[in-house]
């Protein structure tokens, strides 16, 4: 009852309605804009998050990942485009449908699932989160070594890609960590004599590389593309008929979304693609799945809403970031001196139930905005490239120069920007980097600390019965590819 | 049969290994691991007696080892099966490179908001723009309104420059 009134708090708090209704409308742009999304965008409000307290400032962000992870389906159903990878599943029969001339009842369903999925997510957060952080007073450092070893390992499922291109990418995010002064020893590593880079590679400049401006060389080379934009009037509540058909479909997505932002490192995209494909193989018509089937978006939205909730349990609980947009909200708690963790569930339940309850409301705004201002979001899509992405380069650099005011992040923006072009070019994911960048220093960290401890012993690490069971986990996580590249 | 196995074999020879993207990349990466890999020889070694644990040095050597361990596995899965070929860059991804490359030399030796301005000009008119009246708003009204909103909301000071010291003294 009392963790209830602490969700509660920021109905009654005009400065966090505030910041929600700012968070929950710009993650919407965010979302609608092919490109851009809520992790580029977290990225980049980022610095602006300075201004506001803790609580604030983490509220801001995860309404950005709840509205904007909703937003990239108007423009899947609307222009075939997803605005987020999360939607790319929600193209498969969002758009069909939109062409068949309903695109409001597209969208109304997309809406309603993506809320059902959203508020599903937050009752599992709330639940799970202070269930898992409890477990985690039993870690030590070998088993934090061993669930981040996990969380890399998992990384080598994210999305459709290469899982060896997955795990070569995750590597080099932790090698981007190594850079600066050894923390143990203090011994200079990689630092080229610039002084700068002896406090490491920041998290923001490469993030903001990677996501804005790479996308902003992807998007230079597809300047005679044309989207073929179908019109919407009004969006529409789904019908009682459309209930019977998707409520099991809906319920299911959530669970399966919950369940994969849970797990580290996946997100939203492998949720919406698996909530899509159960809900074909559930379906009694999955034949008409591609051809603008109803349960098909639902299947989708359900599923990508629904893991932002999860995504955060690992974050909160155990300071292990559940998708690369919670990677950005996990720095926001950082650089606010807020440390994610079991302490923090002990010693913070007001922050912690605060950010629960403004993630219910963020789900709720959403689903408001998103009914009858999805005419209006879509309208954005309009705003040419031309104009569009020299606006974001500015955003981009001085958000990344306001950090530690050193030009030296604008010049690694820039570099991790042509790399993250090239290594989407050629397949390699740059969501890896991201995830194994803000791991790498827990792997190394605990790593050798529990070296320490054991003296040298690498053995000892399986005499310890969590991290032997992470380690076996890793190794189911490392086969799954292969034994799903064989089903196929 | 015998004819469309010798095309087969024709085309195969008529591309080089070295051509292909996927030698092209992990060349890239293995050379580029290999030599930060030999950077990592001459950190620094913590005595015996001090060292807790591994060397500095072995972590990253560990990662390089991998890296190239894994890029090697990818170069004889491409063998297997070939990445697909991607298609020629457009002119105007080099044009936007070498704005990068410009606006680094400007914000260094001429003014930061310069920098953005040259950029988000060129950029937008290589683009496609010529509208003097969007372009204008792209290189000047909007830079100058992300200037005023990140020095007076969040107290930024730019780097000194032509431009910044008319505001600044």
């Amino acid at each position: 009852m009392e963790n209830l009134s602490l969700m509660m708090a920021p109905l009654f708090s005009s400065k966090l309605l505030l910041v929600l209704l700012f968070g929950t409308l710009f993650g919407l742009i965010l979302g609608v804009l092919p490109g851009l999304g809520p992790t580029t965008g977290g990225a980049l409000i980022l610095p602006f998050t300075m201004t506001l307290d803790p609580l604030s400032a983490v509220v801001l962000l995860t309404s950005i990942y709840c509205a904007g992870t909703y937003g990239g389906a108007i423009t899947a159903i609307l222009i075939n485009t997803p605005g987020t990878p999360a939607a790319a599943a929600t193209c498969l029969d969002g758009y069909p449908l939109a062409q068949k001339g309903e695109a409001g009842r597209a969208l109304g369903m997309a809406t309603v699932s993506s809320t059902v999925g959203g508020i599903f997510s937050v009752i599992v957060l709330v639940f799970f989160a202070p269930f898992l952080a409890q477990l985690a007073y039993e870690f030590g450092q070998p088993e934090y070594f061993a669930l981040a070893i996990f969380g890399l390992t998992m990384l080598a499922s994210i999305g459709d890609g290469s899982p060896v291109k997955n795990l070569i990418a995750g590597a080099f995010g932790i090698l981007i960590s190594t850079v600066g002064k050894d923390f143990m020893t203090s011994i200079d590593r990689f630092t080229y004599g610039i002084n700068e880079l002896s406090e490491g590679i920041g998290f923001i400049p490469v993030v903001v590389g990677l996501f804005a401006i790479s996308e902003m060389l992807t998007q230079s080379t597809l300047l005679d593309q044309v989207f073929k934009r179908v019109a919407l009037k009004a969006v529409k509540l789904p019908t009682l008929l459309d209930y019977k058909l998707t409520w099991k479909t809906i319920l299911r997505s959530s669970g399966i979304g919950s369940f994969i932002g849970v797990l580290p490192a996946e997100g939203g995209t492998v949720a919406s693609l698996i909530g899509y494909s159960e809900a074909k193989r559930w379906s009694k018509k999955p034949e008409e799945f591609g051809k603008g089937s109803i349960e098909g978006i639902a299947g989708a939205e359900a599923a990508n809403n629904a893991a932002t909730g999860g995504a955060m349990v690992p974050t909160l609980a155990l300071g292990i970031p559940g998708s690369a947009t919670t990677a950005v909200i996990l720095t926001g708690l950082i650089i606010h001196g807020v440390r994610p963790g079991p302490d923090l569930f002990r010693e913070q339940p007001e922050f912690l139930y605060g950010i629960f309850g403004s993630m219910l409301i963020a789900n709720i705004m959403f689903f408001i905005l998103g009914f009858f201002g999805a005419k209006i979001f879509a309208r954005i899509t309009l705003v040419p490239n031309k104009l569009l992405w020299p606006m974001i380069f500015a955003v981009s650099v001085c958000g990344t120069y306001s950090l530690s005011q050193s030009l030296l992040d604008v010049w690694i923006m820039l570099l991790f920007g042509v790399i993250g072009f090239f290594m989407r070019r050629y397949g390699f994911s740059v969501v890896p980097v991201i995830i194994g960048l803000i791991l790498g220093e827990l792997v190394e960290g605990t790593l050798r600390q529990s070296l320490v401890i054991f003296d040298g012993n690498w053995f000892m690490f399986l005499t310890r019965p969590i991290a032997l069971t992470f380690f076996i986990l890793s190794l189911i996580a490392l086969a799954f590819p292969l034994l799903r590249k064989k089903n196929k | 049969m015998n004819n469309v196995r010798t095309k087969k074999r024709a085309n195969k020879k008529s591309l080089p290994f070295f051509i292909g993207d996927a030698f092209k990349v992990c060349f890239v990466i293995i050379v580029v691991s290999i030599i930060l890999l030999i950077q990592t020889f001459s950190f620094d070694i913590v005595p015996p007696i001090l060292n807790r644990g591994i060397q500095p040095a072995t972590f990253p050597k560990a990662l390089l080892v991998l890296i190239i361990i894994l890029t090697s596995v990818i170069y004889y899965l491409s063998t297997k099966k070939p990445w697909k070929i991607e298609k020629k860059l457009p002119k105007v991804f080099f044009i936007t490179l070498f704005n990068f490359a410009l606006f680094i030399i400007v914000s260094e030796f001429l003014d930061f908001f310069l920098a953005i301005s040259i950029l988000s000009i060129f950029v937008s008119y290589y683009w496609g723009e010529r509208r003097i009246l969007y372009l204008l708003l792209v290189s000047i009204i909007f830079p100058i309104i992300v200037f005023i909103f990140f020095e007076t909301i969040l107290g930024l000071r730019f780097p000194a420059g032509i431009i910044t010291n008319l505001y600044y003294y």
